[in-house]
């Protein structure tokens, strides 16, 4: 009850002023002062007037750039100052408060900057503006607004999302047969937000009318198929992205754990070096070329190649070369490398999660349709691995070191015999696993979090997509890691995620048992290696 | 009060430094043993650590103004390694070997139900600084973090509000153990009694260190469209920064749907890059951002101590709710030591209740005389861009907590104060 006397002053603000006004500072004061209530009815005051000289400050108050003290506003950039109305610079009194926006204020100023926006004469803001609109922010104070903008609207594509708009504005109009037509409009759409609006109107005190409510009924199926049609391709996205991470995880194990037969549980470890070495490069970039910020990741490629390579060889030159052929000791003592290398970064940067940010290009999403949003990391890394796993192909079968990495590993002393350095091709082929675990810690690096324990959350899956796909197949680990990957995504959806661990957790010691040589079984001699 | 010393209190650093690390044979006549028993290593570190800093720091503070009954205190610093059995018995040591008069520590629930029976049979004293399920009521333990009624509570009746966005529904998101399971049945009970049925409530938990999102996110999303959704999140430890990626990455904005968490604050902030969570609440009992006298001189001190022993944070020190919570705990402790006028537990314990402190939360909050709570404000931020919280919300005042919530069958007529020895 003790919003009504604002709002009812409000109102009668908004009656007695005319729609011609200037924005001033009255009206900054205003917005910025006061209850939300108080303040959203200014909002609506300025909206009504369709006033685009509020814009820049509306842009600034949604940006927490708007300082109060008393009754003045200022309009704060940096360390300045300045009056909202006349631009000029001011003094900001040390008592100075930011002006809080709750998500309820910011939400109705969003909804004001669109409807202002809409009489841009560019055309991409336009288009935004229409497109936020259509995403929520429309109530009856804009419909004026948008009605204005679709009469003078000559882009297709933006008086179609108008048109929309004003459906949404229009459902709870007085007027049957407008009612009607914006049902019929809105049948077309394939937002979660329309789904909501329509059913919402069909509660027992929203619509009466048994006509329109049929209406409303078919339009929900409609919109309905049309969502389960988007839920399931971005179910099927989502699974495989899960496996291209399983995948990029997996393949520098497909190595040395495939070909080379090293139980190496220090890969999760190398992971995470990877990982860090991204965090590195991304601080010298922010401390030495701060205007190529935007590209760090592609230079923390080659870095976190190298490095984790380097450890890897290392490690390969130093423990593993002593332990080949006796599996048990390899683990205890890759186990121990794990620890060590933990606790090394621990001391170095700290026990906490270091942050990395995500470079513009792979922040956001694009959105295919209102409930069917594809963020570009995703997509970025589902590319990335299978450019790696080209990469990694191609290094294999084509080249040269790759001839010797097979012929090493399938029968060891006959590639000695016909002269191939095999000690060497063993550091090298253990330096490009490690390698390529690196570049995993920077597609990771991107995803989640970056701490000395990223790597012991993905040794295990490692290790199943390895086995599952059958030790020593490049073919077998890409396709275990995309049926784990769909598989365990589509079982969330189903039972919730605790379950769906266990589930595929069960499922793949069955299928372990059932087939003990994975997926794919390697035939011929070199079964017995 | 604690104002003039400030200075002082500074340069007795070093002489508190070598206590921290002296060992108990060295220990000279005339202390007092303080222990400290928060994880330093394992996957708690990271929330941890920071609160044995405080600890040390406040410890030393109370040494330069003198100490408590005339002796100074020396802090007896153990690393449980975030693993819970591994608490009980450092706390069998600390109580028995060490025979400190009290113990600051712990911060997982499941690390509070392991060392309990410690504290009950050798009668130790045990002051818990973190935000918690409720549901317990222990002679030996002073919880200085919130009950559900100073958090959970409060956030989603301001998630209700017009101001909060008026939720209709709410997805009720954990990771999977006893804080959040039971919170989540508090909430729900709470849910049920504002009309609110079940089929607009959603519970869904994920395994700890869980990382890919993007299903749960979905189905929040789905879910979302049949009314105004809010999502309120028990998840705890490094889960959050991959959650709140996918969260920014689907386009999930908080002016949709807002998504409100209980242990999310500063610190656990650090590593996440906050652009796309700006507008997601928290709901605690201290900010670093509120403005009040005794915040600013508690962070001053926060970053001189860190800059001067030379922490891994003191390039951006934060405070954060536990952290606050420990001071206000070993300052009550000295309080009420001074009040018995002996470091003895059974004489400590009465003079603990009813002890008042003015806190960096700008309130004097007070320890209840009988249930063993703090009165605490609670405040609900949102988060800016800086990784700080603009408070939109806050209590009136104090508020008394309730440790057997009226929520949950069965707890009505629980005595509001533990059992007697």
């Amino acid at each position: 009850m003790r919003h009504l006397l604002p709002a009812l002053i409000g109102l009668a603000i908004l009656v007695l002023c005319s729609p011609a006004q200037a924005f001033d500072q009255a009206t900054a004061t205003a917005l910025s002062v006061g209850d939300s209530d108080t303040r959203i009815d200014a909002l609506n005051k300025v909206i009504a007037a369709g006033d685009a000289a509020a814009l820049p400050f509306l842009e600034k108050l949604i940006g927490d750039g708007v300082k109060t003290s008393g009754d003045k506003v200022f309009v704060v950039d940096g360390d300045k100052a300045v009056d909202p109305v006349t631009g000029q610079a001011a003094e900001l009194p040390s008592d100075a408060d930011d002006v809080v926006n709750s998500n309820r204020m910011r939400n109705e100023i969003g909804g004001a900057i669109a409807a202002l926006k809409l009489s841009s004469p560019d055309r991409a803001v336009r288009l935004e503006a229409a497109q936020s609109l259509q995403s929520g922010d429309a109530d009856e104070s804009k419909l004026p607004l948008v009605k204005a903008a679709e009469g003078k609207e000559k882009d297709p594509q933006i008086r179609d999302m108008l048109g929309q708009v004003e459906a949404n504005i229009e459902l709870t109009s007085s007027d049957k047969s407008l009612r009607l037509a914006a049902v019929k409009m809105l049948a077309e759409s394939s937002s979660p937000n329309v789904k909501e609006m329509l059913s919402t109107r069909l509660a027992p005190d929203g619509e009466t009318d048994p006509e329109v409510k049929a209406a409303i009924t078919a339009a929900i199926k409609a919109v309905d198929a049309r969502l389960s049609r988007y839920a399931l391709v971005g179910q099927i996205f989502t699974g495989v992205s899960l496996a291209s991470i399983l995948l990029l995880a997996a393949l520098g194990l497909a190595i040395t754990y495939g070909l080379m037969g090293i139980i190496n549980m220090a890969h999760g470890e190398l992971m995470m070096i990877g990982a860090y070495s991204t965090y590195v490069v991304q601080n010298l970039f922010r401390a030495y070329l701060p205007d190529a910020f935007q590209f760090y990741l592609v230079a923390a490629l080659p870095v976190a190649f190298l490095v984790t390579a380097g450890v890897g060889m290392a490690i390969e030159r130093l423990v593993l070369r002593h332990l080949y052929g006796r599996s048990l000791e390899t683990l205890l003592a890759t186990c121990g490398i794990s620890l060590f290398l933990m606790q090394l970064v621990r001391t170095l940067f700290g026990a906490q999660n270091v942050g990395v940010e995500n470079p513009e290009w792979m922040s956001g999403s694009v959105s295919l349709a209102a409930s069917l949003v594809l963020p570009y990391n995703r997509i970025v890394i589902i590319g990335f691995s299978v450019a790696v796993l080209g990469f990694m192909w191609y290094l294999l079968t084509k080249t040269r070191l790759g001839l010797f990495v097979r012929a090493v590993t399938q029968n060891r002393t006959m590639a000695r015999c016909v002269g191939v350095p095999t000690a060497r091709i063993d550091t090298m082929a253990f330096g490009l696993g490690s390698g390529i675990a690196g570049l995993a810690g920077v597609a990771l690096s991107q995803i989640g979090n970056v701490g000395p324990d990223l790597g012991q959350h993905y040794i295990v899956n490692c290790f199943m997509v390895v086995v599952l796909g059958g030790v020593g197949q490049l073919a077998g680990t890409v396709l275990a890691s995309l049926g784990l990957g769909i598989v365990s995504k589509f079982l969330e959806g189903v039972t919730g995620a605790v379950i769906a661990e266990i589930m595929v957790l069960v499922f793949v010691v069955v299928f372990i048992q059932r087939r003990p040589q994975g997926l794919f079984a390697m035939t011929g001699r070199s079964a017995e290696a | 009060m604690n104002r003039k010393f400030l200075l002082q209190s500074f340069s007795a650093l070093t002489l508190a430094a070598a206590a921290a690390f002296a060992t108990p044979a060295m220990a000279e006549d005339g202390t007092i043993k303080v222990g400290i028993l928060h994880s330093l290593s394992g996957t708690m570190a990271i929330s941890e650590t920071v609160l044995k800093d405080v600890a040390l720091m406040t410890i030393d503070e109370i040494n330069a103004k003198g100490g408590v009954l005339g002796k100074k205190l020396e802090p007896v610093v153990v690393d449980p390694a975030s693993d819970w059995p591994l608490f009980a018995e450092k706390a069998r040591q600390l109580l028995s070997k060490d025979k400190v008069a009290v113990t600051f520590g712990c911060w997982t629930s499941v690390s509070r139900k392991s060392v309990l029976p410690v504290f009950k049979e050798l009668d130790g004293l045990l002051f818990y600084p973190v935000q918690y399920e409720g549901e317990e009521l222990e002679r030996n333990v002073f919880y200085t973090g919130a009950a559900p009624n100073q958090q959970a509570i409060p956030a989603v009746e301001y998630l209700m509000s017009k101001d909060g966005g008026g939720a209709k529904r709410f997805v009720l998101l954990g990771t999977d153990y006893v804080y959040p399971r039971t919170t989540n049945k508090i909430l729900r009970a709470f849910l049920h009694s504002k009309g609110i049925t079940d089929e607009n409530i959603m519970e869904e938990y994920t395994p700890f260190g869980h990382s890919d999102y993007q299903t749960i996110v979905a189905n929040i999303k789905k879910f979302s469209t049949g009314g105004k959704t809010a999502v309120v999140s028990t998840i705890n430890g490094d889960s959050n920064v991959p959650f709140y990626k996918e969260l920014g990455n689907a386009g999930l904005k908080a002016t949709d749907v807002p998504v409100v968490a209980f242990s999310v604050g500063e610190e656990e902030l650090r590593g996440v890059d906050t652009k796309p969570l700006v507008g997601d609440l928290a709901a605690w009992n201290y900010f670093m951002s509120l403005k009040n006298p005794v915040n600013e001189e508690f962070k001053k001190k926060w970053a001189a101590y860190a800059k001067a022993k030379g922490l891994p944070s003191a390039g951006k020190p934060l405070t954060n709710d536990p952290m606050e919570a420990t001071y206000i705990g070993i300052n009550m402790w000295k309080q009420a030591v001074e009040k018995a006028g002996t470091t003895d537990v059974d004489k400590v314990i009465p003079a603990v209740g009813g002890q008042q402190f003015a806190a960096p939360d700008g309130f004097t909050v007070e320890m209840d005389p009988k249930n063993h709570h703090l009165h605490k404000p609670v405040f609900i931020g949102e988060v800016k861009a800086d990784g700080q919280f603009n408070v939109v919300w806050k209590s009136p005042g104090p508020i008394k907590a309730q440790p057997w919530s009226p929520y949950i069958p069965g707890d009505e007529g629980k005595k509001d104060e533990p059992d007697s020895k």
